[in-house]
């Protein structure tokens, strides 16, 4: 078992990452070319796109996601009522696939039918919200989708996080007269501080595999204006039968995982074992 | 006696700018979240010309069931017009095999892995860490040329075994903190009673882990039901799963645009997941939280 | 002057009676102590003082002031928690003045008062450090102090110390006796160890069922407890009961059970006996003498040893008497073993016999 798990994760990362030096195009060839992939990836403009592209759609969506999860999870542990329901509404786009949600975003955001017509037709004929003809704005169209889906399984984190805090805390500082916003803000969120890093790493991970979501809602248009990293791999390698290019850019995604993913590791297992041998 | 003054229950006004912000918050957000589901229903249960004529938000002035029996039964995924029934038989095929191997092997591996010390378990450990986190992308490629060399490339048998394969890390790691939460004196006195490794597992560990099983089936039903990237690359196309052939019918450019037959797909094909969602409730929550969260 | 009034307190949560219109009057710098066991209220009464939980009628009237409404930081309270809740990521002298630096106390003010709270608690050497680097002892110690800054009349003890090992409840115990001492505020301590209880309480309230049971001083509690529960409840080993009837007989009452029948000659009856009462006789095993001094008692039998447990202080003797379970404590140093046979006495004057039928005491 050891060895089938070494042999598919460490081994196959291994070989692609070995087959990125080289110039494989249909089929894998041993002819090495050194670094020649990378600077050809590095210069390509859809590779450029799609790295900004990841770059703002993975901090619009930490962001909104974290910061809008925690809000809801405040809100939901206010003592609430139908507070079963609104979890319901909140997570339920959770168990759907992306490219569910990609689909659905579609016919919302379409230009014709969608929001826009719908806001037209109220009376304010000259309102744009077209996001997914537009090459600046698509990236936003992927933004909002992702974050219907996936902000209430931050919500949910953050839920159990806050319900996992002592009690006795919130009663020592209604004593001491501490108003609930800054009880939130200089007690519970120092003491969430683990659960905010782990979710951290968890959304930053999927966000680097970001692939079907931008196939199902605008199949990375218009242009390349919302390509992914992702998609760049899939389509260079059985689109393009370009494989080097796919490794080499699919070595760059694995680099970027493992610099999130290594400090964490570190600090989550290295303090576990700390205090359970203590 | 009681004194004057103040007595009994502090009277609270339910409409107070607390709760109205509260609620207003609430209720704004349940909206955001609510809406797509919503415009799908309706779409889905309209004729093409009130669509057209009409806006999305619009309840159906003449409910038709037509998109739905069209999207199952004849919808065209480009060379096809079989509807989604295909895809949803294929992902059964993909679904019952993978989960049920997935989770037996997964099982047996974290109960290793939290009570018989083995060698290398530690590297174990660390490799599943890994496996759970690393991007698909990597592995893609030699993982084809793997299902070649034992030919079982666009096959069945090679999408489950990938699926197999990719649910193996978390599946361990969420079996492994179950059991590393068992009392490991019950471990020691079965052990003291003389039973062996596969007694203890069936007789002692089985029994009484069935929610944990309930959480990872839960995990590996919506996981794999919504893949769409293996399906596409490993299973072939007569074998595409219902992911694949969704995306395949909205998105395929020949001919006019269906919106109700595609909204009735998407519904079709998000409803398996949905239904496991609402049965399964809270477990749900618990399911991916303990898949993704601790280690 | 009353420090602190409880006047026909009631909680429910939704169909549950959790306190059943409760009054209770706490004289001011007296130590009073709740006492019961988990599930009785006595923590949901705490926090009903504290504002903490709403009531669902009555009142609490602090330092003269009908506080039923007021929010906890108005009330002239401070509390430690049985989880000290202190503040993880603050240092120990930050925990100390959250709540005045929060309140908008000058500067001066709370480095004062976070100076004496640590000079009277001696932590002073702590200040810098947070709560992870504390142990259990130095954290309740903090989490005193944090009640101690707010400069309030009223403390409130939430089984403070039933976090700690055996040896630091007893060191912390006789602390907070001296702090009671020094400092002469109001204080009410929730525990269901009725060591602690008998220790350092004035007056002990026992509760069971949401409703106060007896309120009394230790001694009065252990010796004359008003009801059936409370007989049981304090005392280890247990008192011991013998179920039968209340007789008279030649203007003498008698208690008779199975093959015994004793003299109730010198017992203080508390409410007029009648003939034939079922009642149930208990004498609390220190209270029962042996060898020669059994002699001198009103009240004889002859008991076989079925168990001896040396406590190390004193010796715990296991028997039957009158068809029930019968023990006895006594001097470590008596020689006794098993199966012999044991001449025992006592008196009624320190029985307490309570009717079957309401267990109240007779």
């Amino acid at each position: 078992m050891i060895a089938t798990a070494l042999f598919i994760f460490v081994g196959c990362s291994l070989w692609s990452v070995l087959y990125s030096f080289t110039s494989s195009k249909s089929l894998p060839r041993e002819r090495f070319v050194g670094l020649k992939q990378y600077d050809r990836l590095f210069d390509s403009s859809r590779w450029m796109e799609s790295m900004e592209n990841i770059a703002i759609y993975g901090l619009c969506a930490l962001v909104f996601s974290l910061g809008v999860g925690f809000l809801l999870a405040v809100a939901m542990d206010q003592k609430i009522r139908f507070e079963n329901t609104f979890r319901t509404i909140f997570l339920y786009p959770f168990a759907l696939s992306f490219i569910v949600t990609g689909l659905v975003w579609q016919w919302v955001l379409n230009a014709d039918f969608g929001i826009q017509q719908v806001i037209r037709d109220i009376g304010f004929t000259t309102f744009e919200f077209n996001l997914l003809a537009s090459r600046e704005y698509s990236i936003y169209a992927l933004v909002i989708a992702g974050l219907w889906q996936g902000t209430g399984f931050v919500m949910a984190l953050m839920l159990a996080g806050l319900r996992s805090i002592d009690q006795e805390i919130w009663k020592a500082s209604r004593v001491d007269g501490i108003p609930a916003w800054r009880t939130y803000l200089f007690i519970v969120i120092p003491m969430m501080r683990p659960v905010f890093i782990t979710t951290l790493v968890i959304i930053a991970s999927g966000i680097v595999k970001v692939y079907d979501l931008v196939v199902a809602l605008t199949g990375g248009g218009p242009g390349i204006s919302s390509e992914m990293p992702a998609k760049y791999v899939y389509d260079y390698m059985f689109g393009r039968a370009n494989l080097g290019q796919a490794l080499a850019a699919s070595t760059v995604m694995l680099s970027t995982v493992l610099i999130i993913l290594i400090p964490w590791a570190y600090l989550e297992f290295s303090e576990k074992k700390g205090d359970s041998h203590a | 006696m009681l004194e004057a003054g103040p007595h009994g229950t502090k009277p609270r006004r339910i409409v107070s700018p607390h709760n109205i912000m509260l609620y207003g918050f609430l209720i704004v957000a349940a909206l955001y979240w609510l809406l797509p589901l919503y415009v799908m229903v309706v779409t889905s249960l309209k004729g093409m010309p009130e669509i057209r004529l009409g806006n999305i938000f619009a309840p159906p002035v003449e409910v038709t069931f037509a998109p739905w029996a069209k999207a199952w039964d004849s919808a065209c995924t480009g060379l096809y017009c079989e509807g989604l029934k295909v895809g949803f038989w294929n992902s059964i095929r993909i679904l019952v095999p993978s989960v049920v191997i997935s989770i037996v092997i997964a099982s047996v591996n974290g109960y290793a892995l939290s009570f018989w010390r083995f060698k290398g378990s530690e590297v174990f450990f660390t490799i599943l860490i890994f496996g759970a986190f690393i991007p698909y992308q990597v592995l893609i490629y030699p993982l084809v040329i793997i299902l070649r060399e034992l030919g079982l490339f666009s096959t069945l048998g090679g999408v489950i075994l990938v699926h197999t394969i990719f649910g193996m890390p978390i599946l361990t790691l969420l079996f492994r903190n179950y059991f590393a939460s068992v009392p490991v004196e019950l471990f020691k006195a079965a052990r003291v009673d003389g039973a062996g490794f596969w007694r203890i597992f069936f007789q002692i560990m089985l029994p009484m882990s069935l929610p944990i099983f309930v959480v990872a089936i839960i995990l590996q039903v919506t996981g794999i039901w919504n893949d769409f990237l293996f399906g596409v690359i490993y299973a072939g196309t007569r074998n595409f799963p219902m992911t694949v052939q969704l995306n395949n019918i909205v998105n395929s450019t020949q001919g006019v645009k269906e919106y109700n037959v595609n909204m009735a797909a998407t519904l079709l094909t998000g409803a398996l997941p949905l239904i496991v969602y609402f049965i399964s409730g809270k477990l749900f929550v618990r399911g991916i939280a303990a898949g993704a969260v601790k280690g | 002057m009353s420090s602190v009034v409880i006047n026909e307190l009631s909680l429910n949560f939704g169909n549950v009676e959790v306190l059943k219109s409760l009054n209770l009057d706490v004289a001011e710098g007296e130590f009073l102590v709740l006492l019961g066991p988990s599930g009785c209220g006595k923590s949901t009464l705490l926090n009903c003082i504290a504002g903490l939980l709403d009531v669902s009628a009555g009142q609490v009237i602090i330092n003269g002031i009908n506080v039923t409404w007021e929010e906890p930081k108005d009330r002239g309270i401070g509390m430690v928690f049985q989880s000290y809740a202190l503040y993880p990521q603050m240092t120990v002298e930050k925990n100390l003045s959250f709540g005045l630096r929060v309140a908008g106390l000058p500067r001066k003010e709370i480095r004062d008062r976070v100076d004496r709270a640590a000079e009277i608690l001696q932590i002073g050497a702590l200040l810098k450090r947070k709560p992870g680097a504390l142990s259990g002892g130095q954290r309740q110690r903090v989490a005193i102090g944090r009640a101690l800054v707010r400069d309030v009349d009223v403390f409130l003890f939430d089984e403070p110390l039933s976090n700690l090992d055996a040896k630091l409840r007893t060191d912390l115990r006789v602390e907070l006796k001296r702090l009671h001492q020094r400092l002469g505020n109001t204080m009410i301590y929730v525990t269901h160890d009725q060591i602690e209880a008998l220790t350092l309480a004035d007056r002990i309230a026992i509760m069971k069922d949401g409703l106060i049971q007896q309120l009394d001083t230790p001694l009065g509690i252990y010796n004359r407890p008003e009801n059936r529960f409370v007989a049981g409840f304090i005392g280890s080993p247990g008192m011991n009961f013998m179920q039968g009837l209340l007789e008279c007989s030649d203007d003498q009452w008698q208690f008779s059970t199975e093959g015994l029948t004793m003299s109730l000659q010198d017992y203080q009856f508390t409410r007029e006996p009648v003939q034939g009462t079922p009642v149930e006789f208990g004498i609390r095993p220190e209270h029962i003498l042996i060898g020669d001094n059994a002699a001198s008692q009103p009240i004889q039998s002859v008991i076989d040893i079925e168990l001896i447990e040396p406590m190390g202080a004193d010796t715990v003797v296991w028997s039957k008497l009158g068809g029930s379970s019968f023990t006895l404590r006594v001097d470590s140093e008596a020689v006794l073993s098993k199966d012999q046979s044991l001449p025992v006495g006592f008196s009624a004057a320190r029985a307490s016999i309570f009717s079957s039928a309401d267990g109240l005491r007779v």
